[in-house]
């Protein structure tokens, strides 16, 4: 068996800054076309409501039911697509950088995108989903799930594609509440080749695009929760044993580009002004969970902070 | 002729009306346009302000409130709401 291609410190920076990482046309043409063919086809266009269409498809797939709280290793049968897809270097060595070891499985859920034939046919209007958070308002601190998001096909502009807004994922919120908010700067679409991968930190902001195509669009998720320690498990080959801090504000020269530091610290364009700086305190907190190191910092974000706390004290 | 209302919804940079848009959204009373999520891009308006300027009329801002102790760090929602309309004529 191939070694897992373990992430490095400036992907897992990026994870942590932006809540995703993105692989494009990672999974083989093959594996792609056996889960087209194991996925379920959609049925025609002749005007039952969308629900049943889709729970037509569901009933007919041959990816099986899996029981939430199932090991990963033993949720998909051996041979199937989303097994092969599962045990490329790539999959595994995200997951184990992000999860840790033995991950496990949540939920999956095909999601189908119908073109405007099959509203129209239905009487239902075409448009696109509400941007959310998935799940429910989730309080865990610095723990994280992953979503792996799996486009088997190609996805044009035209498709819609899955909508989401880097960095959002840190803000705790209660699933759709954030519906009103239609656009936001920085929000990326899924345009893709077949065969790309989207992780996300299950804490960020999206939503299905509308599908404007005559094609029917697939996209598969899964989502993944640890079953141990989340920290260090990426390669760290090319971490730092110890950070230094470097001057802020009064800077004679740019900033170092690709190191972590400037990644946790660099701003989505959605950002407001106040917390975009508490956006910061909150990935540097992350970054300590996962590297298990209680005394880093960036910039001097949290060591301002914790000193203060600390003369306040005594 | 009836009155309907178009909404606009601004999220900006600060608590200053003036300052950049960073997400938006729009409803449209008259069934004329049907606007949802991801349909654009590029901010309607540069800024609160040159919504002003082109005729909106704001009628809700949200309120400047201070922070829980112990709460301080966290982050929920966009902070900077601003809610403006537009009254317009259509045929009965």
């Amino acid at each position: 068996m191939n070694e897992p291609i373990l992430l490095t410190s400036p992907q897992v920076a990026s994870f942590v800054a932006r809540g995703f990482l993105r692989f494009d046309a990672a999974v083989p043409a093959e594996i792609n076309a056996q889960f087209m063919a194991e996925a379920g086809q959609v049925g025609p266009s002749d005007g039952a409501r969308l629900s049943k269409v889709l729970g037509d498809t569901l009933a007919e797939s041959r990816i099986p039911e899996v029981p939430a709280g199932t090991p990963l290793r033993d949720a998909y049968p051996p041979g199937s697509a989303v097994a092969r897809l599962l045990d490329l270097p790539l999959v595994r060595g995200v997951l184990k950088s992000l999860l840790g070891e033995a991950p496990v499985f949540d939920h999956h859920f095909l999601h189908v995108t119908f073109p405007p034939r099959f509203h129209a046919a239905a009487g239902a209007e075409n448009v696109s989903q509400h941007t959310h958070q998935d799940s429910t308002i989730d309080p865990r601190p610095q723990a994280f799930d992953v979503q792996m998001m799996y486009y088997p096909h190609a996805v044009t502009k035209a498709m819609g594609g899955t909508r989401f807004v880097p960095g959002t994922h840190l803000r705790k919120v209660s699933e759709v509440a954030l519906g009103r908010y239609q656009n936001i700067v920085g929000q990326q679409h899924v345009v893709c080749e077949a065969g790309t991968l989207l992780f996300l930190h299950h804490g960020i902001w999206h939503g299905g695009g509308v599908n404007l195509s005559d094609d029917v669009r697939y996209m598969f998720k899964i989502r993944l929760h640890a079953s141990g320690s989340q920290a260090r498990g990426w390669n760290l080959g090319d971490l730092p044993q110890r950070n230094a801090q470097r001057a802020i504000f009064f800077r004679k020269s740019p900033v170092e580009q690709g190191t972590v530091e400037t990644i946790l610290t660099t701003a989505e364009p959605w950002f407001e002004q106040d917390t975009g700086r508490l956006e910061y305190v909150n990935r540097i907190k992350l970054w300590r969970y996962l590297t298990e190191d209680a005394s880093y910092d960036a910039d001097y974000w949290l060591t301002r902070l914790e000193h203060s706390a600390r003369t306040a004290a005594a | 002729m009836a009155m309907r209302q178009k909404v606009l919804v601004l999220y900006l940079k600060n608590s200053a009306l003036d300052s950049p848009v960073l997400a938006w959204a729009e409803y449209d009373g008259t069934g004329e346009t049907l606007r949802m999520a991801g349909d654009a891009d590029t901010p309607p308006y540069a800024s609160g302000l040159a919504a002003l300027k082109d005729g909106w009329r704001l009628f809700q801002a949200s309120q400047l409130l201070p922070h829980a102790r112990g709460e301080e760090l966290d982050l929920a929602y966009l902070k900077y709401e601003f809610f403006f309309e537009q009254l317009v004529e259509v045929k009965a």
